[in-house]
């Protein structure tokens, strides 16, 4: 027996049936759950889109709520919204629009070196989903994505800002990887709530909101512009007051939000 | 039926992969920052390491010798990542969680040392119930580790507060060492130590011997 196993012919034919065998197993495991995994992700996407703005509301499924969120594509070149012919120019869906993808891409984005780039994101895409809440025609809520490098890792978020598009709704990370404890308290949510009603910009429309080490003092006429930093965590602290302001600033939706806030959205 | 218990359960104390084999070590630093995540873990590792088993009990008798370890390798392979798409599919956010340690499952020394050591000698059934004892003895050391860690570092278990931290305005200050990996190092030794005090059979022979104190004469 152990003697015919080893011949080369058995040992062919057992390596072949095997990997026969086990790829139809995985192929059909990947194929057969995909749909599945893919509305996951989507819905996933939604739902940390919504909390970030805090329209999640427990009994209402995320799919409903997120009905009333219209999803547009702005040209960060342009600061406006991208055209219909921008869009089929850069190959660019809205539905199915990757920025991840999409800044990888050198027809689609910017490399970003040194000086330039503050965030730590090496290449920004030309185009970017943002997020409108909408009540009839006038833009209620703009849900901006931001992502930026902290001590470890880079930092996904999102960005809720009311429609003066200035002052703060909501704000939270939902991917990151830094210290759990310290940096990884971006994710606590007493620290997010302190967001809620800053100020991006200040009279002279430059974007000025930072992390300030120690608490932020209260009778500073300036308070408005400053966050509690996270203690025991300088860099991570540092790497959100970069991305903040890199995102909302003139490299990011600076342009876009400043057309907004003077003419009003048609 | 002894025999069957032996299997099961002797993995758990008196046989444990972590705590005697001292095998799988790099997973069970990783994920044991809190017990859901560990619990998850633990189950896609002992159905892994019993399917495993299962498998290639079967066909041991077909293996040639020359390439039985990637047989092995190519069953686990396809089993952990029918696991990952399972898990991407129903538990979606703690796949998130576990990310890249499942597919590490593939070289957990675990799976690939039960069957190596028990699969390719025995038959399918008593090599199930083998992957299942040993999953259970690797399930409940990540366990142990998963309560200090979550409990003394975020004071927390299974995501519910235990302790009030400070940063919730409570009394706890977690200690943060306790959520990095280095800290499973110390719960995993502490563990083995308080194991070998109650089952003496399990310390090892020391391998030197360290002399008496020499005197001053013999130093010269």
């Amino acid at each position: 027996m152990a003697s015919s196993n080893d011949s080369i012919k058995k040992t062919i034919i057992v390596a072949l049936s095997l990997c026969l065998v086990c790829s139809v197993f995985v192929a059909a495991a990947a194929v057969g759950l995909k749909p599945i995994q893919n509305s996951n992700k989507d819905l996933d996407r939604k739902r940390n889109i919504l909390s970030a703005a805090g329209m999640l509301e427990p009994g209402k499924s995320v799919d409903e709520i997120f009905q009333t969120v219209e999803t547009r594509i702005v040209n960060l070149q342009t600061g406006k919204f991208a055209t219909q012919a921008e869009l089929d120019d850069a190959g660019i869906k809205v539905a199915s629009f990757d920025q991840k993808v999409a800044s990888k891409d050198p027809k689609l984005s910017i490399a970003l070196k040194g000086e330039n780039d503050p965030a730590g994101i090496k290449r920004r895409s030309n185009f970017s989903a943002v997020y409108l809440v909408k009540s009839g025609d006038k833009i209620e809520r703009i849900i901006l994505p931001v992502h930026g490098y902290g001590l470890w890792s880079t930092m996904y978020g999102f960005m809720a800002l009311q429609n003066d598009f200035n002052t703060v709704i909501g704000f939270g990370f939902y991917d990151q990887a830094e210290t759990p404890g310290l940096g990884g308290e971006v994710d606590n949510p007493n620290w997010k709530a302190l967001w809620k009603g800053k100020e991006i910009y200040n009279d002279q429309g430059e974007a000025v909101i930072h992390l300030v080490k120690g608490g932020v003092d209260s009778s500073d006429p300036k308070a408005a512009y400053k966050v509690d930093g996270l203690s025991g965590a300088t860099l991570t602290s540092r790497g959100v007051t970069h991305l903040v302001q890199y995102w909302l600033g003139k490299e990011g939706f600076g342009p876009f939000l400043a057309q907004l806030r003077s003419e009003g959205v048609q | 039926m002894s025999d069957v218990k032996k299997v099961l359960f002797g993995p758990i104390l008196a046989n444990n992969p972590i705590a005697l084999q001292i095998l799988g070590i790099c997973s069970a630093l990783a994920v044991t920052s809190s017990m859901k995540v560990s619990l998850v873990m633990a189950i896609a590792l002992t159905l892994v390491t019993a399917f495993s088993n299962f498998f290639i009990a079967i066909i041991r008798n077909h293996i040639p010798n020359s390439i039985r370890i990637i047989v092995q390798m190519i069953i686990i392979a396809s089993l952990v990542i029918v696991v990952d798409q399972i898990l991407k599919a129903f538990a979606f956010e703690i796949s998130k969680q576990l990310s890249v340690f499942v597919g590490l499952i593939i070289t957990n020394c675990i799976v690939m040392g039960r069957a190596e050591a028990f699969a390719m000698k025995n038959g399918p059934a008593m090599s199930f119930v083998d992957g299942i004892g040993n999953g259970l003895g690797y399930s409940a050391m990540l366990i142990v580790v998963a309560f200090f860690r979550e409990l003394l570092g975020a004071g927390k278990l299974f995501g519910f507060e235990i302790f009030a931290t400070v940063q919730n305005g409570g009394w706890y200050q977690p200690n943060g060492l306790m959520l990095l990996p280095p800290s499973a190092f110390f719960v995993i030794g502490l563990v083995i130590w308080a194991l070998r005090s109650y089952k003496k059979e399990q310390v090892e022979e020391p391998e030197f011997k360290i002399a008496a104190n020499s005197r001053s004469q013999e130093a010269l």
